[in-house]
């Protein structure tokens, strides 16, 4: 039996634990919540597997390796873990769309498989997952189920705001007009989709596009990004392991452009 | 913590004890991102004690300058031609402007979005943080940008402020227009110093400038080495200090280091190794003491070999004829020189992305970073033609906007560490 190999994901919002062994799929894949207390999540997750080598990445790959010192541990960044998760289970992919809880990401991929460019956004959590989940609050929705709740609109409204605060006022007048929640939470919606149509176009977006991270569970976003692109998303059987995955590929030496 | 130099900086009027805290603060942060270097060579023990009597004893020195007559003229921006004040006995220093110290008086004052180089300066006056804006006998201000153009307007409220104006096309009546600036400056600097300016003496003033100069132009060869024998850190900072220290006791020490870069570069030897992605930094300038960015990127794994910056290629890379005769002829070539900086103020300036990609070339860069600070619109414009140019190229170039603050540093690490993966 060959070593096993495992990727873990620190973002905002989960964790997610990846383990690989030899060519197969993944021996063992797990998702939990981060918490206040990541390095308890890490630790209880690491706890359950055995592992040779770990490769971390998202925001708490650093706090990772620091409390891993035990282990051979490697970081990368979401950016090249996401390329690289991406590029295995859509070989034909082009460019990588990751929302997650508060960052969205985009990137582009040459040919070869290599990142050739992204765009991240900047230090606000204006349309990311974050924004989301501020919404459904906000609107008294599960997070689960917003996507599908705001499909059930008769109209579209614009929503102008992308800030999470000024957004939540606006959305709160609209409401005072008597405008119907579903139609509001499309806008919401659509003013994600906006601002991330905007990011493709900037990396100078190709097809085909895959779209990971925890927001393409979202229904409606997945729907509306596919009516404006007017093509086909590859969406992952599970758009949030995708950084772990890629993660863990890369401690398999899986590099991109030598796959 | 009482210092030798308290008297000193209370006979400026300094605030006490936010100084005593801006310089602890300083202090921590140049150890943390300096002193933990290893490898550095002796030179550098000059810039380090340098910087550790920025506010000391280089402000004796102006002090004593001062005492024996002459005028300290502080500035902003590398249009101000310091061979004009050298010429008239002065001592000109580039006053920093890279803290965010200060901050809240300027936000007083200013709107809030307004870029962190021109709240620093405004902040560092409002709050009496600064012994060289304290010392200076006239601020020159210049027009490169309507945040700074309209700020000296608030600022002359509290400091001695003479404005020039810089032209933003390079037509021959912009020339005129810069050659009268030019003279209208030497003007103003006769009037403050009570000197006249004459040919012999602005001569060896632009020798010693180009001096000056020409020790940083081969600091900058050295840095085309593979492995590259300095940090990024320490080529910004010897770029910063030599805006403020003597410039000839800068010149000589300088030339010593290169000297001692030399040996390293001749025996193979670098401050990292060969196979580190080599980056350039593109952009606005990083004044002391706004590290924050070369430290993300130098410890991200890669290493910096260039500063497309006025801080940095801007302030160094022309020279001014020294053959002029005349008076005229030497204020002549100092026009000339002076209007070939290629400052995003100007339009179309395209000279500026012909340097980029050459010094890229020259320096061999796998990569560069266009540095923009937040509000800066010359220069957040200009960012697309230069990724454009630059892809022309095929040299891959990432763009960061960002400020004196460090709450996005974890996000800029992200794109930094994931630039340094796609270049390696």
């Amino acid at each position: 039996m060959k070593e096993n190999i495992a990727g873990i994901d620190i973002g905002s919002r989960s964790i997610e634990l990846v383990v690989l062994n030899g060519c197969g799929p993944p021996v063992h894949q797990v998702k939990v919540p981060t918490t206040f207390d990541p390095l308890a999540q890490c630790r209880r997750l690491m706890g359950e597997v055995s592992a040779g080598r770990v490769v971390a990445t998202g925001y708490g790959r650093k706090l990772f390796a620091d409390f891993a010192e035990d282990m051979d541990v490697t970081t990368i960044t979401e950016i090249q873990a996401y390329a690289l998760g991406a590029r295995f289970l859509f070989p034909e992919a082009r460019t990588v769309l990751d929302i997650g809880g508060q960052d969205t990401k985009v990137i582009s991929l040459l040919t070869n498989g290599k990142v050739g460019k992204f765009e991240m956004n900047d230090r606000c959590a204006a349309g990311t997952g974050k924004f989301l989940e501020f919404m459904a609050t906000a609107l008294q929705v599960p997070l689960e189920s917003f996507g599908e709740y705001a499909l059930g609109s008769d109209k579209r409204i614009q929503i102008n705001s992308m800030c999470t605060v000024f957004a939540e006022s606006e959305a709160t007048s609209l409401m005072a007009r008597g405008e119907k929640a579903e139609n509001i939470a499309m806008g919401l919606h659509l003013a994600i989709v906006q601002r991330t149509l905007a990011m493709l176009r900037r990396v100078g977006m190709e097809s085909p596009l895959v779209f990971a991270g925890g927001v393409a569970h979202n229904v409606c976003v997945r729907k509306t990004i596919e009516e404006q692109l007017e093509e086909k998303l590859l969406i992952p059987e599970n758009p949030d392991m995708v950084g772990a995955l890629g993660a863990a590929l890369y401690g398999k030496g899986l590099q991109p452009g030598t796959q | 913590m009482s210092t030798p130099h308290d008297a000193m900086w209370e006979k400026l009027n300094l605030d006490l004890d936010a100084h005593a805290g801006l310089l602890q603060v300083l202090g921590k942060f140049y150890g943390d991102i300096y002193m933990s270097q290893t490898g550095r060579l002796k030179g550098m023990e000059y810039l380090d004690f340098v910087l550790s009597e920025v506010h000391g004893l280089r402000i004796k020195e102006l002090q004593d300058a001062k005492a024996q007559g002459k005028k300290v003229i502080g500035t902003f921006c590398v249009f101000v031609p310091e061979e004009i004040v050298l010429a008239a006995d002065g001592v000109q220093v580039g006053l920093c402007a890279g803290a965010e110290a200060g901050k809240d008086a300027a936000e007083k004052v200013l709107p809030r979005n307004t870029c962190a180089l021109i709240k620093s300066f405004v902040g560092f006056k409002l709050s009496r943080l600064c012994p060289f804006i304290e010392s200076c006998d006239l601020v020159v201000g210049e027009t490169t940008c309507d945040g700074k153009k309209k700020a000296y307007e608030i600022f002359a409220d509290y400091a001695p402020v003479y404005v020039m104006e810089i032209p933003q096309m390079k037509n021959a009546c912009d020339r005129e227009l810069w050659r009268a600036e030019v003279l209208r400056f030497k003007d103003k600097v006769e009037e403050v110093t009570g000197k006249s300016i004459m040919a012999p003496r602005l001569r060896e003033a632009i020798r010693l400038v180009n001096d000056r100069r020409k020790v940083l132009q081969r600091l900058n060869r050295l840095r085309a080495a593979s492995p590259v024998p300095i940090s990024g850190r320490d080529a910004l900072l010897i770029n910063q200090i030599s805006f403020y220290d003597d410039p000839v006791r800068f010149t000589e020490k300088i030339g010593h280091l290169c000297d001692e870069l030399e040996e390293q570069v001749n025996s193979g030897k670098g401050i990292v190794p060969k196979e580190t992605p080599r980056l350039m930094l593109s952009g606005c300038p990083m004044a002391v003491p706004n590290w924050k960015l070369p430290y993300v990127i130098e410890s991200s794994g890669a290493v910096i070999i260039g500063e497309e910056s006025c801080i940095g290629t801007r302030n160094i890379r022309d020279l001014v004829d020294e053959s002029g005769e005349s008076l005229d002829d030497l204020l002549n070539a100092i026009v000339d020189r002076y209007m070939r900086i290629d400052c995003a103020c100007f339009t179309p300036n395209m000279e500026r992305m012909d340097n980029i990609v050459s010094m890229a070339r020259d320096l061999k860069a796998d990569g560069v970073i266009h540095y923009g600070l937040s509000f800066c619109q010359p220069y957040a414009i200009e960012a697309f033609k230069v990724e454009k140019a630059l892809k022309a190229a095929d040299i891959p170039m990432l763009s960061i906007e960002t400020d004196y603050s460090m709450e996005d540093v974890e996000q800029l690490k992200t794109r930094v560490e994931a630039f340094v993966e796609m270049v390696r």
